[in-house]
């Protein structure tokens, strides 16, 4: 603590008239004390904070990978579905569920990325005036929105108005709409992350507004952007209640988006989650550990990339 | 090529706020125009009106007119990017392109603007770093990206890159306040060779940058701030320097200013 040290007499030059010593008449040595006893509160504060924290974190991640870890381990986890296993048996594997997040996820990404994106740039590059207010408005409550009133508002519009059937694509759809927000804003704090003499460099050299953005800018902040939309797929893969409205568990591997029903990894838990049977109370945890870890992979990818592909400025 | 640039009444505007009040000058081809004045009189807000960058800012606008030899560059038809092209722009902060090479750099207008050919290109960034007299520092790592080079490089290649479009007419706007005085040197000898083939137009607080470059310096002024700017004189540079008409000039380049 260096505050301690103007209080003390011990200084080398602490005799010397002319040394700026500590009896100045300033009240330095109080209120440095002061000060060092309200660091040390705050320190303790703000640690007793964190671990209070940490501890459900870690409890999560204890009873998940000591419960669903050794069916990590186990090859057939990844290469069978369930397909014709009952809850008595040992056995069988979660490829269809782990399928099934995935080309969820990956087709709710190909459609929210795009339409997030370029809101985004809307928003930031061309928007002035109530329009943009407007929209960023809407991306607002978008962000607000419970996923569950998502999934209903889907269903509404999918079974009871179009009276089609629940499928895989209106889970997608309920996806979309939760993704759409998070690529926006993310998007949008990368965007305003590029300098604005990037543009303007790019403008006085006779480049149109269009070309600058998406020559200048989105490199730019093409990797900054690319980590916001890995962390969104990871928020939207864990998503549970649309799943649980518009896309019903089947053991069986789906690749339909159209038709039938497609299993998930959280369908998959709520499947089996009042099982007494121990198989598949294994089996449960197994699979609420895959999708930790694939989550765990898609927001390690994202710190990656934002660590490595940032360019220099 | 270079071009006369021919100032009538031009104001500037922020919104409602008046920047710039009612300029009017005539700067020559291939000569070198110095701006000078006290900070936030308005120089950066009148050279950006030259090559219609001051419109990108949101709710500032233009009155009067800026005519190139004879076309009006604020008339109805006019395409404020064709205008970018004709005139271009080195500003006081170098910004290179962080995703782009040296020589990306370089031919970024050209490339940005649809020219293909690795030939041409090749050229271009060989003869536009040659003319900014950064070709003998670069020419071995060219694809190293142009952020990794010293302030003073990172400037002349934003003077490489804005002559690599072949504009008629380049405007500086406190191109060397950021760099070291070996660095500044290097610049002003750069300005001092293109004036052969460019009108220029520089902003400097530095007065012996404005009397070692220029051939014609102005001077703007404001009465308070909140006010606009103004232009006060322009003359010959060794005129302003010597023997200044107006009172606040003479004590805006001794120094004497307040
Ligand atoms: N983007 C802007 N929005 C609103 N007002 C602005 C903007 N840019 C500049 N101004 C105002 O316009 C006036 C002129 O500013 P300008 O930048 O042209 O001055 P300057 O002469 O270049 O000053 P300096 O020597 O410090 O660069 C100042 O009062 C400034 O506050
Ligand atoms: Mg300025």
């Amino acid at each position: 603590m260096t505050t301690i040290d103007l209080a003390s007499d011990a200084r080398p030059n602490a005799g010397r008239p002319d040394a700026p010593g500590p009896n100045l008449g300033l009240g330095l040595e109080h209120r440095s004390r002061g000060r060092a006893v309200r660091n040390q509160l705050a320190r303790i504060v703000m640690w007793t904070a964190f671990a209070i924290a940490m501890v459900p974190l870690a409890w999560i991640l204890w009873s998940v990978i000591s419960k669903g870890g050794a069916m990590l381990l186990d090859s057939h986890w990844w290469t069978n579905s369930q397909r014709g296993i009952t809850n008595r048996v040992v056995g069988g594997g979660a490829v269809h569920a782990i399928q099934g997040t995935l080309m969820q996820g990956l087709v709710t990404a190909v459609i929210a990325v795009p339409i997030g994106v370029m809101t985004a740039i809307y928003l930031v590059e061309y928007g002035r005036g109530r329009l943009a207010t407007a929209v960023s408005f809407m991306v607002d409550i978008l962000t607000g929105i419970p996923s569950i009133v998502a999934a209903l508002f889907i269903y509404a519009l999918w079974v009871t108005t179009f009276g089609f059937q629940r499928v895989a694509f209106a889970v997608v759809l309920a996806l979309v709409l939760l993704m759409i927000p998070v690529v926006v804003r993310s998007t949008e704090e990368m965007l305003k992350l590029v300098p604005n003499e990037l543009r303007e460099g790019a403008f006085a050299l006779g480049v149109p507004r269009w070309k600058t953005v998406v020559r200048v800018v989105l490199p730019t902040a093409f990797s900054g952007i690319i980590t916001g939309v890995l962390l969104g797929l990871a928020r939207v893969m864990g998503e549970t209640a649309p799943l649980l409205i518009l896309g019903p568990y089947t053991k069986n591997i789906a690749t339909n988006l159209f038709g039938g029903l497609m299993p998930t990894l959280p369908t998959m838990i709520n499947q089996d989650r009042t099982e007494v049977l121990q198989p598949a109370v294994d089996r449960v945890w197994g699979a609420a550990a895959t999708l930790i870890l694939l989550i765990l992979i898609l927001n390690l990818a994202g710190r990656l990339i934002a660590h490595f592909g940032r360019p220099k400025t | 090529m270079a071009k006369r640039i021919d100032v009538k009444n031009l104001n500037a505007y922020y919104g409602t706020f008046r920047a710039v009040e009612d300029v009017t000058m005539t700067i020559e081809p291939r000569s070198v125009t110095a701006l000078i004045g006290p900070s936030g009189c308005g120089k950066s807000t009148f050279i950006r009106t030259l090559n219609r960058m001051h419109e990108v800012i949101p709710g500032a606008r233009v009155e009067g007119s800026v005519h190139l030899d004879d076309a009006d560059i604020y008339a109805a038809n006019v395409d404020p990017v064709g205008v970018r092209r004709t005139v271009g722009m080195v500003f006081q902060r170098p910004n290179p392109f962080p995703t782009m090479s040296i020589a990306d750099n370089v031919v970024a207008g050209l490339r940005l603007n649809g020219l293909k050919n690795k030939t041409v290109l090749a050229e271009a960034v060989e003869a536009s770093l040659r003319a900014a007299n950064l070709w003998n520092e670069v020419k071995d790592r060219l694809n190293k990206p142009g952020a990794g080079l010293s302030g003073g490089q990172q400037q002349r290649l934003c003077i490489a890159r804005a002559i690599a479009v072949e504009p008629q007419v380049l405007l500086m706007d406190e191109p060397c306040s950021a760099l070291d005085p070996i660095s500044t040197l290097a610049i002003e000898d750069l300005i001092t060779e293109l004036k052969s083939r460019y009108t220029i137009v520089i902003v400097t607080h530095n007065m012996q940058q404005a009397a070692r470059v220029s051939d014609r310096t102005g001077f703007f002024n404001l009465v308070e701030t909140g006010q606009p700017g103004r232009l006060i004189e322009m003359d010959d540079t060794h005129k302003i320097f010597s023997n200044p008409s107006i009172r606040a000039t003479e004590d805006y380049i001794s120094g004497r200013f307040g």
